[in-house]
């Protein structure tokens, strides 16, 4: 069981009992890494609970960047009594297993041969830390990271400023964690041989200092989109809580505070938490009516409570933006756990002929990016516009350069002002005008006698007045539907890497982490692969030439019945021959291996790869 | 045709032809609703009408077509101006909703519009039945009530303005469509109101609830109506020429400084300033099968929603870029926090 050295290359797993407060230990390891300049990412995996399940943290080092979720971890930290057996699963053959000695023995029928173990003290070391029996729940925590980071060889400078800015704002807290912190750190000089013996060769996982020539953030998906609605010109929330979504709109609240607060302490924006998502959307409706960028942030449940008054922004042609950070379904279904299942209820969310502009975030910078976009879009459609989140980007932490101050003018659409209403002598508030199948709007206020119009979901003419005329209602309907064409040139457009291989991948959102290994791996294996990231619906044409100019095309997402392929389908039956589509619906965040063993599978057995070889 | 005080005719006030059934209670609380805007001045560009769904919410059609209009769907009137009115607080707002709309599919958006004491005059148009669905029971319909096919609704009733009294409504109403005279005033003070002024009309459905056995049929509310005060508004600049006896008159200012004069008629309700006493006063009337009208309640003191959210004076709606965006030292203080 010899092991190379690996730096700044390991997986490591934490698993601890939810509510124990292993949240704060979990980060200021993440943070650490991340502050000594190398390529991280973490991903919390919890239960629907407040306190006393398990959950696990993940933390993956790659010097090339690959951050997606892997498999198995190289080092497997146990602190869960009721995990135990089944956390030694999770180490990979060869890798590390740290477990807390006094929760129990390790079952020598469970215990792998492939696999190296340590037990700490955890309650001896503990017990060193603090007398306080109320913290030690707590403190054991900080004991795990002091052992970490000495094993890894973290810069402990590092680390101390990360337990600085977690807990420094109190001496009471900060002081028992840094004992802590230096316990763990300790323990592992003083038990050197212990260790050594234990782990029988070095321990091959070290953190190298990195210095980056760009500035980075660390940052999770839904506070980039809060960030974006702020700097985007969100003036107006209205929300009802749920999992995976409620920390976009309380991170809109914690930096509008700061951010959109007049110097004598009054409010550039409103936010109302509803009663219900039926509300929360009502009252965005109500608010895009008036003018003002209107946003709710929700999951699959709230999306399909929306649904009614989804519709009704799509006739009566009110823009607003919601967020929906999608979680696994049916129904209530794994609510902290991640999918992108919404696809086709969201496109088509309501009753009658309806359809909704997505946008499709896959990293921290277009959640910031799309979180502004999806206004301007809005505005200038007129229309509902959903911006796809999911779990995975939405709560857990990722790394990317940082991004540069927005200086993209809004564009607030077509809005006539008293002077434009001047020059009409009849104003029909649902008459294209300018041949790209958008009507102009007036906001309720303006001051001009033909100004106001009647805002209806019922039946209605170019003036919004009411009918049953078939004509009149197929005049408002068809234009709608040639909306969905003027949509097309305002949407991000996909990004493309096509190397003219017969082999094409076509992806969104967070599918894309792992993609670039995936990739690299498939190369390896022979396999060149082209790839089309997809970032908004409707597809625009470049979409319909990658998929004519491949043999192939694989379509992988996160759902079980290949969502956006059958999207795909639907908009290009002529080329749906080619598609293949490739789910992995399980609730984890994809992993490389999801992508390119189902697609190596599928290419051997249909020879694609003999073609190409 | 005679000027208002801002210079409007009554036929600035007009609307489109009424489609309801010809002897409708709610073409009668069209033309109150035009009397009030125009008799207080309130021009129609400052006025949004709302609605929900039902015949009720069709009434906004058929009053003041230069005012914005936003006929929503079923039971969320209360949602929508709610983010009307956070995003435009210059915005008078009117909401006309139904029995239905209110009592059943959007009883959760009313009380919570409510609990917000958003400012809005929220009328509802009450007739006991779902009448563009052809008569059936509504939920403020009475126990023991029949409908025309002599079927008895065994359900106890929701009585809007007991539960909006509960949950802290700020001024509380019920009124008759028939009654000009107290329905008038009540609108105009319910749009200078505050914040949440309910106004419960009972609003006779001639086609499918006015029938004997209907405890919401023009003689049932006739004959059971018992009015408490009689009332009188009065725009900021207009003098009160009314001998002011305290214990059976009382002037009420509202914010803009207009007045509403009530002058007592049935002595049981003492205070309208009193939640519990209203409620009690009501809930008795109720018992004895009395329609009691008039103000119950009033309160000008708490503060209401965009007083809660402490907006800025502009309008949200009207904020332009260069008031949205946060400056690039924000952005570089946001981006520090994460690195």
């Amino acid at each position: 069981m010899a092991n190379l050295t690996s730096i700044n290359n390991f997986v490591i797993c934490v698993g601890t009992v939810n509510g124990s407060g292993s949240q704060s230990a979990n980060n200021i390891l993440l943070k650490s890494l991340f502050r000594m300049g190398i390529p991280v990412g973490g991903k919390n995996v919890f239960p629907s609970n407040i306190a006393g399940l398990p959950t696990w943290f993940w933390i993956r080092a790659s010097e090339q960047g690959y951050l997606a979720r892997r498999k198995q971890a190289d080092v497997m930290v146990a602190m869960n009594p009721q995990t135990l057996s089944e956390d030694q699963k999770t180490v990979k053959p060869g890798g590390y297993f740290i477990f807390n000695s006094d929760i129990g023995v390790i079952n020598p029928e469970t215990k792998r041969s492939d696999v190296h173990y340590l037990g700490v003290p955890f309650k001896k070391l503990v017990d060193q830390a603090t007398d306080q029996v109320k913290i030690k729940k707590m403190l054991i925590n900080i004991i795990y990271v002091g052992v970490l980071a000495n094993l890894l060889r973290l810069d402990k400078e590092t680390v101390l400023s990360c337990l600085k800015d977690q807990f420094g704002h109190k001496d009471s807290v900060m002081t028992p964690n840094l004992k802590g912190f230096e316990i763990g750190y300790n323990w592992v000089d003083e038990n050197n041989t212990e260790i050594e013996s234990a782990f029988k060769t070095a321990f091959p996982f070290q953190a190298e200092k990195r210095n980056r020539d760009k500035k980075y953030v660390m940052m999770d998906g839904n506070t980039a989109a809060a960030l974006g609605a702020i700097f985007g010109g969100c003036s107006f929330v209205s929300w009802y809580p749920i999992t995976p979504s409620s920390s976009l709109v309380e991170n809109y609240i914690k930096y509008a505070d700061n951010l959109r607060t007049t110097e004598t302490g009054q409010k550039k924006y409103g936010v109302v938490q509803a009663e219900d998502e039926l509300a929360a959307m009502g009252m965005i409706l109500g608010a895009g009516w008036t003018g003002a960028r209107a946003m709710t942030a929700t999951s699959g449940p709230g999306v399909s409570l929306m649904s009614e008054a989804a519709g009704f922004s799509y006739y009566a042609e009110i823009p607003c933006v919601v967020w929906n950070v999608q979680r696994v379904g049916p129904s209530t279904g794994m609510p902290t756990r991640t999918a992108q299942g919404d696809i086709l209820s969201t496109v088509y969310l309501s009753h009658g002929d309806t359809k909704h502009p997505l946008l499709l975030p896959a990293n921290i910078k277009e959640c910031f990016d799309f979180a502004q976009h999806a206004f301007d879009l809005a505005e200038r459609l007129q229309q509902l516009v959903f911006v796809m989140s999911d779990l995975d980007l939405g709560m857990n932490s990722w790394v990317e350069e940082a991004w540069t101050y927005p200086t993209k003018p809004y564009d607030r659409g077509k809005v006539l002002s008293e002077a434009d209403l001047e020059k009409i002598t009849t104003y029909m508030r649902y008459a294209e005008t300018d041949g790209d199948a958008i009507a102009p709007r007036t906001l309720p206020g303006t001051k001009k006698m033909n100004a106001a119009y009647f805002t209806r979901g019922s039946g209605h003419n170019a003036k919004g007045l009411y009918t049953e005329d078939s004509a009149e209602y197929k005049e408002v309907i068809d234009r709608l539907a040639r909306k969905w064409q003027t949509a097309k040139k305002f949407i991000p457009v996909p990004v493309i890497d096509d190397q003219k291989n017969d082999v094409g991948i076509i992806a969104y959102g967070t599918t894309d982490m792992p993609m670039h290994e995936a990739r690299e791996i498939l190369n390896s294996k022979g396999i060149k692969t082209d790839y089309l990231r997809l970032r908004a619906v409707p597809f625009t044409d470049d979409v319909k030439t990658f998929i004519q100019n491949h043999k192939v095309i694989y379509v992988i997402e996160q759902n079980r019945d290949g969502q956006m392929a059958q999207l795909l389908t639907t908009e290009y039956p002529e080329l749906s021959a080619k598609l293949v589509s490739v789910r992995q619906y399980d609730g984890n965040p994809v992993t490389a291996e999801n992508i390119f063993e189902p697609l190596l599978k599928h290419a051997v057995q249909n020879k694609i790869v003999e073609v190409l070889l | 045709m005679t000027a208002n005080s801002i210079g409007l005719t009554k036929k600035d006030y007009s609307g489109a032809v009424s489609t309801l059934c010809t002897g409708c209670g709610h073409d009668l609380i069209s033309n109150h609703v035009i009397s009030a805007c125009y008799q207080a001045g309130i021009h129609p560009f400052q006025l949004a009408k709302m609605s929900g769904i039902g015949c009720s919410s069709k009434i906004p059609a058929y009053f003041m077509s230069k005012s914005f209009s936003f006929n929503s769907m079923h039971g969320r009137m209360a949602p929508i101006t709610t983010g009307a009115k956070v995003c435009n607080a210059d915005l008078t707002m009117l909401g006309i909703s139904g029995d239905g709309d209110t009592a059943s599919i959007g009883l959760g958006g009313f009380v919570h519009l409510i609990r917000r004491n958003l400012p809005v005059c929220y009328l509802v148009a009450n007739n006991g039945v779902y009448g563009l669905t052809k008569g059936q029971f509504s939920a403020t319909a009475d126990k023991g009530a029949k409908l025309k096919s002599g079927a008895v609704n065994p359900f106890e009733t929701i009585d809007l303005c007991t539960l909006a009294l509960d949950i802290g409504c700020t001024f509380v109403a019920r009124s008759f469509s028939g009654d000009a005279k107290q329905l008038v005033p009540l609108i105009q003070a319910a749009l200078k109101h505050k914040g949440t002024a309910l106004i419960d009309v009972f609003s006779p459905c001639i086609t499918f609830n006015n029938h004997d056995g209907s405890t919401k049929s023009y003689n049932y509310v006739k004959s059971h109506d018992v009015v408490l005060q009689e009332l009188g508004f009065y725009a900021p600049q207009e003098e009160v020429l009314v001998d002011y006896q305290e214990g059976s008159k009382e002037l009420i200012t509202l914010p803009d400084g207009s007045k509403i004069l009530l002058n007592k008629i049935d002595s049981r309700l003492h205070n309208v300033h009193d939640r519990l006493e209203a409620a009690k006063v009501l809930t008795e009337a109720r018992h004895k099968g009395e329609v009691l009208t008039g103000l119950f309640y009033i309160n000008e003191e708490e503060s209401n929603l965009i007083e809660n959210l402490n907006l800025t004076e502009k309008p949200l709606a009207y904020l332009n870029e260069q008031e949205l965006r946060p400056s690039e030292a924000q952005f570089d203080w946001v981006m520090n926090l994460f690195s």
